[in-house]
Order: structure tokens, then C-alpha cells, then sequence
């Protein structure tokens, strides 16, 4: 008899957990999909007092728009040499860093770690101004190369975090193995170690890539001229000084711009769940 | 097992341990630097240089040298009454986004935890917001929130619940319309840091105290908390802080209007050095940022540590 009560109130909780689930997706997924939903609609449903979530005349007028009024196409080609170039930089300095990290126990090592925690603590401002100065003095002001430095810094603590996981993932045995049968310290990393730490390292690439597309405030101060400048920032400006907006083509340009970090996301979604749970194992 | 692992090692380096040591620390040093020196130059250096600055009239395009003076900027600052109400708005920002996002993604990621159909579709739409760029984020919920053409008026007018408002340029309503998207836009890394500490919570524990007749608030309090605890200290921690310092949400969302009622320590600053270029006194608010950034943390971790002796 208690088995079946157990069962019938598990089963009301199970129907009470969906439910509760449903309304998670509902409040995480409703903005986007609202977004979606202005960017095909037609200038007149936009005006009308009783917006629709399903445009009655779908339209890509707002996307002709949107490349009409603003340079997305070099926005969105310099947001990708950005982040390509984040990405590469990031994870070239960061993977001979996490190995060392991941095997040895220097001091030098735990040092750097300490610096990955403190330096999430400081405000942005505080390391804008000098850099903004520095950058100035270098001539790497509304440069791409200038913006690549700083985002490749910026990513390095979570590159070196998720690619710590990943090595200390990899069997030290196959290493000590390697050894044994003679092969050389470069030898044993490249034959043995690189392969396995692949998907880690593009893993961790691609996360460099989306925060470096999707970042805006450095872009914001180091990118001045409009040929210059990043596709978010140039998403501010469908936005008028009185904060008046062209909805349409504004919902257009930002769901375009959206994009490419979701098929990144994606496909690597699964990893940076597991890189954390990694992580979270190893502490 | 990690003990066994502990116990292995050691015994397994004995055998001419110390020269081996010595030569990879030279090889640890050859594998750290290429890192380590963009760190140095470009998040060492500019810290330590922008705590300098604080204590210097530096200001952008001036043509005479700039000078130290000494605490001036500070005193100013004491006397700045509008940045300290930038200041109390992002302390109610940051505590007002952290705790419910705290709540809400510990439910989430209890429910993802479970054994639910569809868990893998939940689990990957309930990171989407983390894939956005805050840019975009910003723009959609302006969409939303939008008086005439944004959904959440709609809604509210379908419901019978009223007109609606201008919810970003009301006085009343504009920080609190700003703290839902800062909650929304928090969820993914919360929930996915919580859902990994929850996989490390022993589930025979868990089954055990469920044998014994314990109900799901005992058995959350005494077996998943417990485990739970440091991971859930150190993403609220984390995300105190990356609250407090946020900037494009508030910045595409309202600009820190209407009349500075959502302006930010870090919009407040933002427009100092790159409106009116003092860089001297926007330095001097960072530091006042990180000085109240380091005792936030200490109280809060301090008070946690202590409630977790009673438990």
C-alpha cells in the first residue's frame, strides 16, 4: 500500500516538475523568440498597438534595411578576424601554460592561477584606462591587432581553466609509457598528448571565438572609426540618441549577429558542460 | 579513490626524484612564459598602472605632463554625491541580480538533474542565453519591454492587468526592469556551475536517506546542500562580482537613464574617462570599486562560512 502512495505522489511530482520546467524554458526562450518575431515583421505590424507573437505579412524588408542603414558586412567580417584571431593567439599560449599547470606544481604555476582568480575582480575601468593609454602610445588604437592583444588576455583565464581540465584528463601513464619506449620529451607531446587534448583545445577555441564576438565593452573605447569597429558596436548605433530605435531592422542586425555564436554554442555546448563538471570534480 | 591516487604517487617518484624534479620546473618555465608575459604586460602591468593613475590629474589629450596629487582625487570623490548614488544603485543591482538568480538557477539545475524526458533539449535551451552576446541581449529585451510594439504591454493589456507602461524611462520601474534581464542573462553559467556540483553529490546518499522515509526538503538540506555548498558559494561569489562591474546590458538597455537612475559604478565611470577624460578620477572609482568589491566578499563569505559551522 505505501509503495503505491509513494508511487501516485511521485507521479504529481513528475507532472509538477515538467510544468515547472515549461515555465523555465518559456522565461529563458520568450525573448528570443520575440526578437525573431519583430525582425519579419513589416514596418506597419511594428506600429500597430496590438503587436502578434506571429507576424500576419512576414517580411525580410527589415534585413535589407538593416545592410542598407549600417556597414554590417565589414562589421561582422572585423568582429570575425577578432575572434578568429582571439581564438588561434588564446589557446597557442594558453595550452603550453594548462599543461604546465596540470603537471607540474610549481610555484611560478600556482601564481599564475592566483592571478586568473584576482584579476575577475577588478573592475574593467580600472584596466581600460591604462590600457587605452598604453595602446595609444604603441599606435594600436582603432587597430585590429591592438584589440586582438587585449582580447586574447581577456580569454586566457577561462581558456586556462577549461584546458587544465583537459590535461590532467589525459593519463599520465601514456606519457610515462611514451617515455619508457624512448620517445623524447617533444616526441611524447606531440604524438602522444596533442591528439588526445584535441577536441579540448578546439573546444576551448571556439569558446574564445564567441566571447570575443560577442564582446563589446573594449570595443567600445579601442575601436573609434566606423570601418573599424566590431559588430556589436555597430548594433548601438540602430539605436538614436533619444534611445529612439528603428525596431525592425535593429531585431534583424541583432538576431544576424546572434547567430554564429549559437552554432558555435552548439556544437560545443556539451563540452563546457562537461569542461565544468571537470573542473568542479578536480576541486 | 582520490585517496588511493594520493597514497600511489609519491611512492611511484621516490627513485631519483629531485634531479627529474629540477629539470621539468626549467621546462615548466619554458611552457608558462609565452602566456605569462602578455599577462604581465597587458593585465599585471595596466592594473598596476591604473592604481597609479588614481593618484594623478591624468587627463585624455592634455598637453603638459600630468602630476601626482596625492589623495586629492579620493577627497573629490568623498564629495561626488552622484557617484555614490551610482554607487548604492549598483550594490542594489548586484545583490538584487545575484540572489534570485541564485534561486532560480538552483531550481533548474535541481530539475535538470532529475531524470527527465527531453532532459538534453532543457539542458541546451537553457544555456542559449549564455551564447548571446550581451549586446544583443540588451536589444532584445528592449524589444520586449518596448511600450507600443513589445510584448510584455500586450500581455499585460490580454490580461485585463492595465495599459501598461514605459517600463525602461520610468523613474520606478527602470531599475527593476533592468534587474530581470540581469537575472535572465546570469541563468546559464549559474545553473550549468550548480548542475556540476550537483552530479558530485553522492547519490547512494541520497537513495539511502530516501529509504529511510526522508521527504525531498530533508533530503535536499542534509545530503545535496552539503555538497553543494562550496560550488554555490564560489558562483555567487563570482557572480557578485561580474554584476557589480557589468556594463553592456544597462548601457544598451537604458544608458544609466532615466535621470541616472540605473547608472552603474561602471557607467559612471565609463563616462568620466571617455566623455570628460579624467582618467585620473575615474582610476580613483575603480579602485573605490575593488576596495568594495573585496569587503562585499569578505562579509559575504565570511557570514557563509560561519552559517555553514551551525548546519
Amino acid at each position: 500500500m505505501s509503495a503505491g502512495r509513494v508511487m501516485r505522489s511521485s507521479r504529481t511530482g513528475r507532472a509538477g516538475q515538467y510544468l515547472a520546467l515549461l515555465a523555465y524554458l518559456l522565461f529563458l526562450a520568450f525573448p528570443f523568440l520575440w526578437l525573431i518575431s519583430t525582425a519579419f515583421k513589416p514596418p506597419r505590424e511594428l506600429g500597430s498597438l496590438h503587436p502578434t507573437w506571429i507576424p500576419k505579412d512576414p517580411t525580410l524588408a527589415n534585413f535589407r534595411q538593416a545592410f542598407d542603414e549600417q556597414p554590417l558586412l565589414d562589421a561582422a567580417l572585423n568582429s570575425l578576424i577578432a575572434a578568429l584571431g582571439a581564438a588561434l593567439v588564446a589557446v597557442l599560449l594558453a595550452t603550453p601554460m594548462a599543461y604546465a599547470m596540470a603537471r607540474h606544481r610549481t610555484r611560478l604555476a600556482r601564481a599564475a592561477t592566483g592571478w586568473v582568480v584576482v584579476s575577475q575582480a577588478f573592475p574593467l575601468v580600472l584596466v581600460i584606462i591604462p590600457l587605452f593609454l598604453v595602446l595609444k602610445n604603441l599606435r594600436l588604437i582603432n587597430s585590429m591587432p591592438g584589440l586582438i592583444m587585449v582580447y586574447v588576455v581577456w580569454a586566457l583565464p577561462f581558456a586556462l581553466w577549461m584546458l587544465v581540465g583537459y590535461v590532467r584528463a589525459v593519463p599520465r601513464e601514456l606519457e610515462e609509457a611514451a617515455a619508457v619506449d624512448g620517445a623524447g620529451r617533444l616526441r611524447t607531446l606531440v604524438s602522444v598528448t596533442a591528439p588526445l587534448l584535441a577536441p579540448g583545445i578546439v573546444a576551448t577555441a571556439l569558446f574564445a571565438f564567441v566571447t570575443a564576438w560577442n564582446e563589446f565593452f573594449f570595443a567600445l573605447v579601442l575601436l573609434k572609426t566606423p570601418e573599424k569597429q566590431t559588430l556589436p558596436v555597430v548594433l548601438t548605433h540602430f539605436i538614436g540618441a533619444e534611445g529612439v530605435a528603428d525596431l525592425g531592422p535593429l531585431a534583424a542586425a541583432a538576431f544576424l549577429a546572434t547567430l554564429p555564436s549559437l552554432v558555435v554554442f552548439a556544437v560545443i555546448q556539451r563540452r563546457i558542460t562537461g569542461g565544468m563538471l571537470a573542473g568542479a570534480v578536480k576541486n | 579513490m582520490t585517496s588511493v591516487a594520493e597514497a600511489e604517487r609519491p611512492v611511484r617518484r621516490v627513485p631519483g626524484g629531485t634531479r627529474r624534479r629540477r629539470v621539468t620546473d626549467h621546462g615548466a618555465w619554458f611552457l608558462v612564459l609565452p602566456a605569462l608575459i602578455p599577462i604581465l604586460i597587458l593585465s599585471v602591468g595596466p592594473l598596476l598602472y591604473g592604481i597609479l593613475l588614481a593618484f594623478t590629474d591624468a587627463q585624455s589629450g592634455r598637453t603638459q605632463p600630468t602630476q601626482w596629487i596625492g589623495g586629492l582625487n579620493f577627497r573629490d570623490l568623498l564629495q561626488d554625491t552622484l557617484f555614490w548614488e551610482s554607487f548604492r544603485i549598483g550594490l542594489v543591482w548586484a545583490v538584487g541580480v545575484t540572489v534570485p538568480q541564485f534561486l532560480l538557477a538552483l531550481g533548474l539545475a535541481l530539475l535538470l538533474n532529475q531524470d527527465l524526458r527531453l532532459r538534453w533539449l532543457a539542458r541546451a535551451l537553457a544555456i542559449v542565453p549564455w551564447a548571446m552576446p550581451e549586446v544583443v541581449v540588451g536589444v532584445m529585451w528592449r524589444l520586449v519591454y518596448n511600450p507600443d510594439a513589445g510584448i510584455l504591454n500586450e500581455t499585460l493589456r490580454d490580461l485585463g492587468l492595465g495599459d501598461g507602461r514605459d517600463w525602461l524611462s520610468g523613474l520606478g520601474t527602470a531599475l527593476p526592469a533592468v534587474i530581470v534581464v540581469g537575472i535572465w542573462a546570469g541563468m546559464p553559467t549559474t545553473t550549468v556551475a550548480l548542475l556540476a556540483g550537483l552530479q558530485n553529490t553522492p547519490r547512494e546518499l541520497h537513495e539511502a536517506a530516501a529509504v529511510d522515509g526522508a521527504g525531498a526538503w530533508r533530503r535536499f538540506r542534509t545530503v545535496t546542500w552539503p555538497a553543494l555548498r562550496p560550488v554555490a558559494l564560489s558562483i555567487t561569489a563570482l557572480n557578485l562580482i561580474w554584476n557589480f562591474n557589468s556594463f553592456a546590458l544597462v548601457y544598451v538597455l537604458t544608458s544609466g537613464g532615466p535621470g541616472g537612475r540605473t547608472r552603474l559604478p561602471m557607467l559612471f565611470a565609463y563616462e568620466e574617462a571617455f566623455r570628460y577624460g579624467q582618467f585620473g578620477y575615474a582610476a580613483a572609482m575603480g579602485c573605490v570599486m575593488v576596495a568594495a568589491i573585496s569587503i562585499l566578499l569578505a562579509v559575504f563569505l565570511v557570514g557563509r562560512l560561519k552559517g555553514g559551522d551551525d548546519t
